[in-house]
């Protein structure tokens, strides 16, 4: 089944005020920046509030669109003329994108609560909240808006925070080196999605989501688009094989990196897959296997590079990509799909953000060290966080009745159902994220204590354990929520789609089972390697499968001497083209000018005599010249 | 006779020129530019009595005016280059060059 | 017949008195020969039936601009002749082969162009009402707005005249006490030492004898003394001659 038809909303209520979500906090990002030190002392109360009244906002029109029957549930508001008799700037509330902003206010709203205590002892905390408003801003405006440019803005702002956000720390070098380089590689996205557009434009003539038509097969043309917002995707969500970036991003704060490069940015790319998904990615086009590709070679691609990570936040950044590839396996099979990926977006968003905060908890208690090798035992000194993180830890494993374990194991029964290869690699991938997420666990919070000696870890305070308990509530019950009987698949089918037959949910399966079982294999692996065994402090040499993990599968080496090596050639080439042709011939130009300038002046040796003689010179030639010619 | 007056006005006029071109002294070269200014003057007035119009010596008469005014102000120049520099000397002003 | 032969012998006096006003030294012969030359003009000019502008070139040039040159040329110095050495490299040289050539052309252009019989200005005159009346008739009429930009021309010229030659006093007037203090600081508080007295010779060159029979060179003009060198007007007295020719030098320098 199409997903309905997108009507104009014309009834008042909460739905015609959606852009309040936006303006809340834009108008908090404006005044925080435009008043800056005069707003320090309250200003991060001011972010936390917008958010908050973002968030309510939110709730208020997900109410009210509860109460609307399901052909109704797409509702346009119209704002102003965009660019007159081309676009008109519009919001698209339905089910879809009111998930999303639920997920963004209510998650973001959560990670600002957290921020006041972890960026108390910040001089630019200020500022810091400023850029959060920010994102939330144009993160919002993105999922809410209802055409490709309207999107495309939002895509680009939340590019800016993301740039802000990670270089915020920007006096370190390695900070504004990584800064730079995820807006560099963005940039690569960007490009894919803005020619997607231009493709649309041509094509159909609108940009309006309201105006497209669902497709049902598939031509080059939708197939181009398609790619090309593939690579849009890639870029924003880190997906091979524009992920080099997401690593790096880590050296933002660590809320940045809960909220941005875990819960709710990154996902911009499944959004954006889902959201296209009628238009460009029918079920069981080369569009959606693209997708489902570059979705499955992801999630093992995050995942070997999680296992070999030391620095916990990486070792997150690497699960992080991984979930994503999961989500974009799931988009990439069509309704069934989206469903279950947006389920597994949205518990990502909880557990991951759940874990990432309780990471930062950790360097917070242990003087911001990051290094693995150097926590151990930390369970008894900080058992609110301990108890939080391992929530976290059993949701993104799988572990039975836990959010992941419904979430995730949708997206593996369907990908066997209709695409075997990638499936049982999902599989694989599954046992692969119970070794490292184990791993991680067990170097932290279990076996002996490796701390530095200034290290004195301690439980942090109420404002940041509190949103760490609400979100991992959240990764215990929201998946069971949204999965069984198919709360999400049914709530979403306005807007995405209803499969042909609704999937059940077969918890004795053999891809179940077989997915359980390896869980088991890696967490008991590593067990014996991290949990029972003692762990160095120092980094062993490691075999030739680590070290390419460890270098991120050399992905950076691969950008480098592809596309970078190549790039620098190309430049010193032009650069010396530019040297010696051009500037050579604009230089002797001038040379040649100037020197024969200088002789020339020569001439004019301030004798008003020399000059005399020259104009008579010059009269006798004209009257010789009149004489001849003129015959006088 | 016209070929005449104008061979003589043109040999006066090229003396002049040659006086001005060689002469250092500034006094002699403005009395040089007299002498081509005069000779210029001879010419109009042969030209008037050839084609027999008034004109040319109204010219003429205006060529005087302009030249007395010319040689009031040049001298004062002179004068005043002289008080300064103590020369007369047309090549001594030669600063303003390459 | 009689204007031919006024014409030759004119031409003859004012070539000649142009060609010498070129070469020769000293300023005050050039300005001679120029006022000869204008004079000449001015008969010519009169022969070719326009006695107004006769009577004009002798009274502004002979009579105004010849005097004002010759009254600058005392202001400046009259003896200041120039040297015949030419400073600009082939100056002198190209200068005359410019001169020449362009003197052949304005004669061969001449020479070539066929005239007719000369119209003669009777016709213009008797319609204005004779040659005054027409002469006033085209200055008042026709270039009557020409003729009033002269005279603007002429107040610009004699105002430019006066700024130009005007010289503003910088300094304080010296007064007697200035220059009394001046003279007693200076090397010599006393006046120069008078010329000696011969009567062989004219007393104003002849240099004085000290109170010690030594020779004052300070005495004599060093004018006078140059004078004497150039005129090799030396006394026969070995001593006398010295210290006038020292003092010659001293002043050349």
């Amino acid at each position: 089944m199409d997903p309905v038809e997108i009507i104009q909303h014309t009834a008042g209520g909460v739905i015609g005020m959606s852009w309040l979500m936006i303006a809340f906090p834009l108008l908090g990002a404006t005044i925080l920046l435009v008043f800056n030190r005069y707003t320090n002392r309250w200003g991060h109360l001011l972010g936390v509030a917008m958010s908050l009244a973002s968030f309510v906002v939110a709730v208020l029109a997900f109410v009210q669109l509860l109460g609307l029957p399901e052909a109704q549930r797409r509702q346009a508001v119209h704002l102003w003329e965009f660019i007159p008799g081309m676009v008109d700037m519009g919001l698209l509330v339905d089910p879809l994108s009111i998930a999303f902003a639920l997920l963004i206010t209510g998650v973001g709203s959560l990670i600002h609560i957290y921020s006041i205590g972890y960026m108390a002892h910040d001089p630019d905390r200020r500022r810091f909240f400023a850029y959060l408003n920010l994102f939330v801003a144009a993160m919002l405006l993105l999922v809410l808006a209802d055409n490709y440019l309207a999107l495309f803005i939002g895509w680009e702002g939340v590019g800016l925070a993301s740039y802000l956000l990670i270089g915020f720390w920007q006096f370190k070098p390695s900070a504004a080196v990584a800064a730079k380089k995820a807006f560099v590689v963005n940039r690569v996205g960007d490009f894919g999605l803005l020619v997607g557009m231009f493709l649309i434009w041509t094509t159909f003539g609108t940009l309006a989501f309201a105006e497209l038509k669902p497709i049902t097969s598939e031509n080059p043309t939708t197939l181009a688009i398609g790619l090309l917002l593939l690579l849009g995707a890639c870029g924003k969500s880190a997906q091979l094989p524009l992920q080099s970036w997401l690593l790096d991003a880590m050296e933002g704060p660590t809320p940045v990196s809960a909220l941005i490069h875990a819960a709710t940015m990154v996902t911009a790319g499944v959004y954006l897959v889902v959201r296209s998904g009628a238009f460009f990615f029918p079920e069981g086009s080369g569009a959606a296997l693209a997708v489902a590709i570059v979705g499955a070679a992801t999630l093992l691609a995050g995942a070997i590079i999680g296992c070999a990570k030391d620095d916990i936040k990486k070792g997150l950044a690497g699960s992080t990509m991984s979930q994503i590839g999961y989500m974009m396996l799931g988009a990439g099979l069509g309704p069934v799909g989206y469903a279950f990926a947006i389920g597994h977006l949205i518990t990502h968003g909880f557990f991951k953000a759940d874990m990432f905060l309780g990471a930062g908890s950790v360097m917070h208690a242990m003087n911001d060290e990051v290094n693995m090798r150097k926590y151990g035992g930390l369970r008894k000194y900080m058992p609110i966080t301990f108890a939080t993180f391992f929530i976290g830890y059993l949701a993104i494993i799988g572990f039975p009745l836990l959010s992941g374990y419904f979430t995730k194991d949708g997206i593996i029964e369907s990908a066997i159902h209709a695409e075997p290869v990638l499936g049982w690699l999902a599989v694989l991938g599954a046992g692969l994220t119970g070794f490292y997420m184990s791993r991680m666990v067990f170097m932290t919070f279990f076996g002996e204590k490796r701390w530095d000696k200034e290290a004195h870890p301690h439980e942090s305070p109420a404002v940041m354990t509190v949103p760490l308990i609400v979100l991992s509530i959240g990764s215990i019950f929201l998946g069971g929520y949204l999965v069984l009987s198919n709360t999400l698949l049914l709530w979403l089918a306005p807007a995405v789609g209803r499969p042909a037959e609704l999937p059940g949910f077969h918890p004795f399966s053999v891809p179940g089972l077989s997915t359980l079982a390896l869980v088991a294999v890696g967490a008991a692996f590593a067990w014996f390697k991290y949990g029972r065994a003692e762990v160095p402090a120092v980094q062993p040499r490691g075999s030739f499968l680590t070290t390419f993990a460890r270098r991120d599968l050399y992905g950076d080496a691969l950008n480098e001497s592809l596309i970078m090596r190549p790039g620098q050639w190309l430049t010193r080439l032009a650069v010396y083209f530019d040297n010696r042709g051009i500037d050579g011939v604009v230089n002797g130009l001038a040379a040649g000018i100037g020197g024969s300038s200088g002789r020339l002046r020569r001439l004019q040796t301030g004798f008003a005599r020399t000059y005399a003689l020259s104009i008579l010179f010059g009269a006798a030639i004209l009257t010789g010249a009149l004489l001849l010619v003129g015959n006088i | 006779m016209t070929t005449q007056y104008l061979i003589l006005s043109g040999l006066l006029f090229a003396i002049g020129a040659v006086g001005v071109l060689i002469r250092r002294n500034a006094i002699v070269v403005f009395m040089c530019v007299e002498l081509m200014l005069n000779a210029c003057n001879l010419a109009f007035v042969t030209f008037a009595r050839q084609v027999g119009n008034l004109e040319g010596q109204i010219i003429a008469f205006f060529v005087m005016v302009v030249a007395a005014a010319e040689v009031v102000v040049g001298l004062a120049i002179i004068v005043t280059i002289f008080r300064t520099r103590r020369s007369a000397s047309v090549d001594d002003a030669n600063l303003l060059k390459y | 017949m009689g204007e031919t032969i006024t014409f030759w012998v004119l031409a003859v006096v004012s070539v000649g008195a142009a060609l010498g006003m070129v070469f020769n030294r000293k300023a005050v012969y050039s300005a001679l020969m120029l006022g000869t030359v204008m004079l000449c003009l001015a008969v010519l000019y009169a022969v070719q039936e326009a006695p107004f502008l006769a009577a004009v070139q002798i009274i502004v040039y002979t009579g105004a601009v010849m005097m004002l040159f010759l009254f600058v040329l005392m202001l400046v110095g009259v003896d200041s002749s120039d040297s015949l050495v030419e400073t600009l490299r082939g100056q002198r040289f190209w200068a005359v082969i410019a001169g020449i050539g362009f003197a052949s052309l304005i004669v061969l252009a001449v020479g070539n162009a066929t005239f007719g019989s000369q119209a003669g200005l009777a016709a213009a005159t008797a319609q204005g009402g004779g040659y005054v009346r027409s002469i006033a008739l085209l200055l008042f009429t026709k270039y009557v707005f020409a003729f009033e930009v002269t005279s603007a021309l002429l107040i610009t010229a004699a105002l430019a005249a006066m700024v130009l030659a005007h010289r503003e006093r910088v300094a304080k007037k010296a007064t007697q006490k200035d220059l009394s203090r001046a003279r007693f600081l200076s090397d010599r508080p006393t006046p120069l030492p008078g010329p000696g007295t011969y009567a062989r010779g004219n007393a104003v060159d002849m240099p004085a004898l000290l109170p010690d029979g030594s020779v004052s060179e300070e005495s004599v003009n060093p004018y006078i003394a140059r004078y004497d060198v150039e005129q090799d007007r030396l006394p026969s007295d070995p001593k006398f001659a010295e210290a006038i020719r020292a003092r010659a030098e001293e002043e050349s320098e």
